[in-house]
């Protein structure tokens, strides 16, 4: 669909991703490695993540994806953003 | 008359600092009632008591520090209740052998998601005043905490300002709890805290490593059976409610730990005592450092939601401080998770008085040969360590066996 912004898309994802790890520091996030890795994000605080996002975007990412989210934070937002 | 006193809530508490009552003179309560809170290394916890009364009098003070054992108030015991002597153990000893021994008929009903009617409502502090804050009456919230406790969420969720799930975490949740006037033992800044908690691990760990010999057993298995299972469950749920991997670990566990009881308690005074229940300890790491292992209770008998709704109410409340004290002294095994973290595998420290930890590592894609055939799939490897005061390689064997079998077959995990 892609009917959002990727500035969009992205402020919401990082919104997201903060209200679960509220310390995630983004300015030192290394863009060629995983993010949940880097932010220390477990399968629940990943699933948080993911509710939030799915409130927020209206996107529903089945299980079968989780893979696809767990790469670099650019692979999670291209994801999002050919979706939202 | 029965004297409550300050509970051992680890293996290495000497003392814990009194923050608040949440009870009054003269008045009921009841078995497993959350009556006080106390500061210790590892945060603020909510205190229950285990001796049905009504309360005589109020002896700890908010800011005073207080040994293990020292009194903090004084129950009138009601006919039926247990025997002064036998809940006036100074020693606070008492208090968690009673916390573990705990009868079935309480367990049964911590599985029942609200209060029942008539009952005094539960409610965590830091709920309490926020909903002060925002001018919410609690008693008409229904509360999704551990016995229908009203919990920070339940509480936001009404204001209309919680939206997604996590909204009690942000950390130190009871900082202004206590005036400050009478906070003064406990200036705890954040790094003090870190600082208090890493003391009470390396106490933990040091004594773990000085009196236990561990041994430890590791097994590898293919888990694409069980995560495909997983996904046809989670198929049809929302997000929110999927249920999480670490779920059917946890449950595998606990089946293998009623086939092999030998594992499944605590080591003490050179000899070993069975836990009654199984108590799944779960290590959860806090953002920021630190460890908090509280049990999930009855974990070889919740169905799959309810465990998940379970395991994500600890975590939760482990995360924002709201454990309860008896959370704290059931477990009688734990169970790691680093697979989030990247290792493959960890051999860790058992955490005393227990006798066993079972490790789980990460999921990942490996070469694997089974019938005679050499394929991709991914695969776990699980990690035993266990006292060998208490149990032999070959019970170890066992239990790690039966562990690797029950997540082989996924469909037998829910099997009673």
């Amino acid at each position: 669909m892609g009917k959002l912004s990727p500035d969009a898309v992205h402020t919401a994802v990082l919104d997201c991703i903060a209200s679960v790890a509220p310390e995630a520091d983004f300015d030192t996030l290394r863009a060629d490695r995983p993010w949940r890795e880097q932010l220390e994000i477990d399968s629940f605080d990943f699933q948080n993540i993911l509710a939030a996002i799915e409130a927020r975007l209206g996107v529903n990412v089945p299980e079968s994806d989780y893979r696809k989210l767990s790469g670099t934070l650019d692979q999670m937002l291209d994801y999002l953003l050919a979706r939202a | 008359m029965i004297e409550f006193t300050m509970p051992s809530l680890g293996a290495d508490m000497e003392d814990g600092t009194f923050v608040e009552w949440l009870v009054q003179p003269g008045e009921t309560v009841e078995r497993g009632q959350v009556v006080c809170v106390v500061e210790t290394q590892k945060g603020a916890v909510d205190v229950e008591i285990w001796t049905p009364g009504v309360v005589e009098a109020l002896i700890a003070e908010p800011g005073q520090t207080i040994a293990v054992g020292g009194v903090l108030a004084r129950i009138r015991a009601e006919a039926g209740a247990p025997t002064a002597a036998a809940a006036s153990d100074t020693t606070g000893e008492g208090a968690i052998r009673e916390a573990r021994s705990a009868p079935v008929a309480r367990e049964l009903a911590k599985t029942i998601p609200t209060a029942p009617a008539g009952a005094r409502q539960r409610i965590t502090p830091a709920a309490r005043r926020r909903a002060a804050e925002l001018g919410i009456d609690p008693g008409a919230l229904t509360g999704s905490g551990a016995d229908g406790a009203v919990t920070l969420a339940d509480v936001e969720r009404a204001a209309g300002a919680g939206r997604t799930a996590p909204v009690d975490r942000p950390a130190p949740a009871r900082e202004s709890i206590v005036p400050p006037a009478k906070r003064a033992p406990q200036t705890a800044t954040d790094d003090a805290r870190k600082a208090a908690m890493r003391d009470a691990i390396a106490a933990a760990m040091s004594r773990s490593n000085r009196d236990i010999p561990h041994y430890y057993l590791a097994a590898t298995l293919d888990v694409e059976p069980a995560l495909k299972w997983l996904e046809a469950h989670n198929a049809a749920l929302p997000v929110a409610e999927r249920v999480i991997f670490p779920v059917l670990q946890l449950r595998a566990v606990a089946q293998a730990l009623r086939d092999v009881p030998a594992l499944n308690g605590w080591y003490e005074d050179g000899a070993f005592r069975a836990a009654e229940g199984v108590n799944v300890g779960v290590a959860i790491a806090l953002r920021g450092g630190g460890l908090m292992v509280p049990a999930l209770r009855d974990a070889d008998s919740l169905g799959i939601g309810h465990m998940m709704a379970r395991l994500a109410d600890l975590l939760r409340r482990a995360r924002s401080g709201q454990l309860r004290s008896s959370e704290l002294t059931d477990a009688s095994i734990t169970v790691t998770n680093l697979g989030d973290l990247g290792v493959e595998s960890v051999h860790g420290v058992i955490y005393p008085p227990q006798v066993a930890l079972v490790g789980f590592g990460r999921v990942s894609e490996r070469p694997w040969a089974e019938d005679g055939r050499l394929y991709a799939t991914r695969c776990l490897t699980v990690t035993l360590a266990a006292d060998h005061r208490a149990s032999d390689g070959a019970i170890g064997a066992r239990f790690l066996s039966r562990i690797v079998e029950r997540l082989k077959q996924p469909e037998s995990l829910w099997e009673s």
